[in-house]
C-alpha cells in the first residue's frame, strides 16, 4: 500500500471554475508536483464548489487549512515550489477571510460540519469521481440501513417524522408526497428526480450534483424503496454537461459496487438509474411538463388530477422531487428525523441551500439553517452590499418575490414568509442597490416569461405580451395614467387562471414590486399620456380600408 | 452507396444519415427516443433541417408534424444554420443587474447583426438563453460551449478574435 499522503490539495472543479481554467491547474499542479518527486507525500484531489464564486480557481491545502485563490497554470510552479518544497505559503495568493473547509482527516470536525451541513456537507471536500471516498464519508450508510433495518413504511414515516419540504419552489411536504405514490399498485414506479433548474440565478442544484453526486443516487434509492419503485430518472439540463458527466461517472460506479442494479447490498431492493437530458424549455421544470418532455414530446403541462403519483411518466405512478430534497434524505434515515428537526425553523426544518448573487461582496452557494434571516444571509455570508447599498431582493429566482429592506429580518422559511404573506422560491437570492430601477428589472423578469411561455393557452401568452409593452413603457417613463392597476389586475387574472404556474408566476415579482416600491413605478407614468382607443384605432383603420 | 433507408430518395445517403441510422439502431424504438434522437442529429448536422426531420420522423415511425413540433418547441433545436461559432449571450436576471445588456449591444456593434443573426460570411451566429446556470461570473457569455465570464463591453474584440 503506498504511504498516506502528507498532504492535499483539493482544487475546486465546479461550472463556475472549470470555464476559467480549474482542470488545467489542477492537472498541472499534480504534474508539478510529479516532477517534484513528491507525488507520495502531496496528493491533488478534484473537488466540488468551495461556495466562492468569485475568487478565480481555487485550491485549499490540508491539513493546513490554507486556501489559494485567483490561481492559474503559470502560478503553479512558483506555488508548488513554495509551499511544498521550501514550506513557505504563498502570502499573496492565499483568500483573505473565513472559509468553512473541514479537515479531511479528523472526524470530530467531520462531525461538527455534519451539523452545520446536511446537503454540502461533502461538497469541496471529497473527490465526486470517487465512490469511495464518498462510501468513507458516510456515503450509502442510510441506503444500507434502510435497507436492512427498515421497511419500506419506516422510511416514510421517517421522513415524514422530519417534516421535510420539497425544496424545488413549492414546499409540498415530502413524506407525504411519498407516501401517495407508495399506496398505488402498479407493475413499476419511477423516481424522477428534477435537475432541470432553468430558474435564472439558481445553480445550487448543479452545485450539488456536481460536489457530491452520491448524495443524489442515494436520495433516489431511499425515495424508490420506500415507494416500491425499481427505475429512477435524472433529468438534467442540457447545459449542465459537467452534471451530466459526474453523475454518469457516479452511476456507473454506484453499479460496480452494487449499490444499484439488481438486489441492492444483498436485499431484494432493486433499482437503477438513468440521465435524461434536456432541450432548453424552462417550463419543463413543472414536474408533469417534465414527464411530457421525458416521453419525447412537447414539454406541455398535463392537467391535474390525475397527479403523477397515480399517473405519470408512461401512465405509471412516478415520484418527482427536488435534486435537493432527495440529497437531505440521506442524512434523515442516518441520523434520524429528530436530528433533522433539531436543526432550522420548526415549521420547515432543516438547512436550505442557495445561490447568493448580485451586488455583494462574496457572490457564492451556501447552505444555511431554515432559521436565518436575509440580513444574517447579507452580512454573515455575503459579506454586505458591493458596491452600494441594499434597495431590493429577489428571494427564489425569477419568479421569485421582491423583497424591500423591512423584510430583512424575516427568517427565511416558507412559514415565517407566509406570514408575511410571502413565499421562498427556488433557492436563488439576489441582491440588489439602488442602481437597478423597479421597472426595468420587473421588465428583464417578464422577458424571461415572455420568452418560456410555452403559448399553450391565452391568458399566459397574450398575458406576457401586453405585461412587456406595460413593463417597457413605464421603465420609459411613458406609462398611461391607470397603467399600473392595469398590470395588477392582469397578473391577478393571470394568477387565477393561467394552466399552469409559468403563467401564475409574474404576480409574485410584480405584485410584490408594487407593495414595496408602488411610487417608484408609478413614477414611470406620464400624466399626459393619453392611452389610444381601440376601437378608434379600428375603426380608422376600416375607413382606411374603404 | 447506402441504401436508401427512408424512401425520401437521393438526399438520404450522405455518411451523416448513416450515423445517425446506427444512434437510432443502438436504442430501443418509440417516443422516448425522439429527443436524444434529435440531440445527436443537430450534433451532426448542425441544425435541423426539414429533411433530417422527416429522416427522423420515418426513423422512428412517428408523424413528421409529431417532430416538428417537438423541434420548435425547445430552445436547444435550430431549423436554420448557424455560423461556424455560437455566441450566446446570458439575459438571465442576474446577468441583467451586471450588465448584460450592454454586452449585447457591444455584440451586436461589432457583429453588425441583430440578436437572433448570422453574419454574412457564417462566422458567427448570435442567440441569447436565459441562464447559463454560471451566475456567479455574470455577466456570462458562452461561445460553442466555452462559457466566458465577468465580460464587458472592452474585452468583447478579444474573446471574438480568438475564433476564426
Ligand atoms: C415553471 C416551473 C418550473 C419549475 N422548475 C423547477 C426546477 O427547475 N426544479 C425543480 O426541482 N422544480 C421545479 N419546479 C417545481 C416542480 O413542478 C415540482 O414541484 C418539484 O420538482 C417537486 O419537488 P420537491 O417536492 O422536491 O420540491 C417548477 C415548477 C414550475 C411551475
Ligand atoms: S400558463 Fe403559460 S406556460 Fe403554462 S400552459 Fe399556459 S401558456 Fe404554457
Ligand atoms: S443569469 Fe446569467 S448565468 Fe445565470
Amino acid at each position: 500500500m503506498k504511504a498516506k499522503p502528507r498532504a492535499y490539495v483539493m482544487v475546486s472543479v465546479d461550472a463556475n471554475t472549470v470555464v476559467i481554467g480549474a482542470r488545467e491547474v489542477k492537472n498541472r499542479l499534480a504534474a508539478e508536483i510529479g516532477l517534484r518527486g513528491l507525488g507520495d507525500e502531496v496528493r491533488v484531489v478534484e473537488t466540488g464548489s468551495f461556495g466562492s464564486v468569485s475568487a478565480g480557481v481555487v485550491a485549499a491545502v490540508m491539513p493546513d487549512g490554507i486556501v489559494y485563490g485567483h490561481l492559474t497554470v503559470g502560478s503553479i510552479a512558483r506555488l508548488v515550489e513554495e509551499h511544498f518544497v521550501k514550506g513557505r505559503p504563498v502570502r499573496e495568493w492565499i483568500l483573505p477571510g473565513e472559509h468553512p473547509l473541514p479537515d479531511p482527516e479528523t472526524a470530530d470536525a467531520r462531525q461538527l460540519q455534519h451539523f452545520g451541513r446536511i446537503v454540502l456537507d461533502n461538497c469541496g471536500r471529497i473527490d465526486p469521481d470517487s465512490i469511495d471516498e464518498s462510501i468513507a464519508n458516510d456515503g450509502y450508510f442510510a441506503l444500507g440501513k434502510a435497507l436492512t433495518e427498515m421497511t419500506p413504511a419506516a422510511v416514510i414515516d421517517g421522513v415524514k417524522a422530519s417534516c421535510l419540504r420539497g425544496r424545488g419552489g413549492a414546499g409540498f411536504p415530502t413524506g407525504l408526497k411519498w407516501s401517495f405514490c407508495a399506496k398505488e399498485v402498479a407493475d413499476i414506479k419511477y423516481v424522477i428526480c428534477n435537475a432541470d433548474e432553468g430558474e435564472p440565478g439558481t445553480f445550487k442544484d448543479r452545485l450539488i450534483m456536481e460536489g457530491d453526486p452520491h448524495k443524489v443516487i442515494e436520495g433516489m434509492a431511499l425515495c424508490g424503496y420506500a415507494i416500491g419503485a425499481t427505475q429512477g430518472y435524472i433529468y438534467i439540463r442540457g447545459e449542465y454537461r459537467l452534471s451530466i458527466e459526474r453523475m454518469r461517472a457516479a452511476i456507473d460506479a454506484a453499479r460496480r459496487h452494487g449499490l444499484l442494479g439488481r438486489k441492492i447490498l444483498g436485499s431484494g431492493f432493486d433499482f437503477d438509474i438513468d440521465i435524461k437530458i434536456g432541450a432548453g424549455a424552462y417550463v419543463c421544470g413543472e414536474e408533469t411538463a417534465l414527464i411530457e418532455s421525458m416521453e419525447g414530446k412537447r414539454g406541455l403541462p398535463r392537467v391535474k388530477p390525475p397527479f403523477p403519483a397515480q399517473k405519470g411518466f408512461r401512465g405509471k405512478p412516478t415520484n418527482v422531487n427536488n435534486v435537493e430534497t432527495l440529497a437531505s434524505v440521506p442524512f434523515i434515515i442516518h441520523h434520524g428525523a429528530e436530528a433533522f428537526r433539531a436543526i432550522g425553523a420548526a415549521g420547515m426544518p432543516g438547512t436550505k441551500v442557495y445561490t447568493i448573487l448580485g451586488h455583494i461582496a462574496r457572490p457564492g452557494l451556501i447552505e444555511v439553517p431554515t432559521s436565518v434571516t436575509l440580513r444574517d444571509v447579507l452580512e454573515d455570508y455575503a459579506g454586505g452590499m458591493r458596491p452600494g447599498a441594499f434597495k431590493m431582493a429577489q428571494l427564489g429566482g425569477t419568479a421569485g418575490e421582491i423583497l424591500a429592506p423591512e423584510m430583512l429580518d424575516v427568517p427565511l422559511n416558507a412559514d415565517a414568509l407566509a406570514k408575511t404573506g410571502h413565499t421562498l422560491g427556488s433557492g436563488a437570492i439576489l441582491f440588489m442597490n439602488e442602481s437597478v430601477g423597479v421597472c426595468d428589472f420587473l421588465h428583464a423578469c417578464i422577458k424571461f416569461f415572455a420568452h418560456e411561455s410555452c403559448g399553450n393557452c391565452n391568458p399566459c401568452r397574450n398575458g406576457m405580451a401586453v405585461l412587456l409593452e406595460l413593463t417597457a413603457r413605464l421603465k420609459a417613463g411613458k406609462g398611461y395614467p391607470g397603467d399600473v392597476e392595469l398590470m395588477e389586475e392582469l397578473v391577478m387574472g393571470m394568477k387565477s387562471i393561467a394552466f399552469c404556474p409559468l403563467g401564475q408566476s409574474p404576480a409574485a415579482p410584480v405584485l410584490s414590486a408594487l407593495r414595496y416600491f408602488r411610487s417608484e413605478v408609478r413614477a414611470g407614468i406620464d400624466p399626459d399620456a393619453i392611452r389610444p382607443n381601440p376601437e378608434h384605432t379600428l375603426r380608422t383603420l376600416l375607413q382606411l380600408a374603404g | 452507396m447506402a441504401k436508401d433507408t427512408c424512401g425520401c430518395g437521393e438526399r438520404c445517403v450522405s455518411p451523416l444519415y448513416e450515423e445517425l441510422d446506427a444512434f437510432i439502431a443502438a436504442r430501443p424504438r418509440g417516443r422516448d427516443a425522439l429527443i436524444p434522437v434529435l440531440h445527436k442529429a443537430q450534433a451532426l448536422f448542425g441544425y435541423l433541417p426539414a429533411e433530417v426531420q422527416s429522416h427522423v420522423a420515418r426513423a422512428l415511425d412517428l408523424p413528421v408534424s409529431d417532430v416538428y413540433g417537438v423541434v420548435t418547441f425547445y430552445h436547444y433545436f435550430t431549423m436554420t444554420p448557424r455560423g461556424r461559432h455560437t455566441v450566446n449571450v446570458c439575459l438571465g436576471t442576474a446577468c441583467y443587474v451586471r450588465g448584460a445588456k450592454k454586452v449585447v449591444e457591444a455584440l451586436c456593434a461589432a457583429l453588425k447583426i441583430d440578436m437572433g443573426g448570422t453574419t454574412a460570411d457564417r462566422r458567427f451566429s448570435l442567440t441569447s438563453q436565459r441562464c447559463f446556470g454560471a451566475c456567479g461570473l455574470a455577466p456570462v457569455i458562452m461561445i460553442n460551449g466555452d462559457v466566458h465570464g465577468r465580460v464587458t463591453s472592452k474585452k468583447i474584440a478579444g474573446l471574438l478574435a480568438r475564433y476564426t
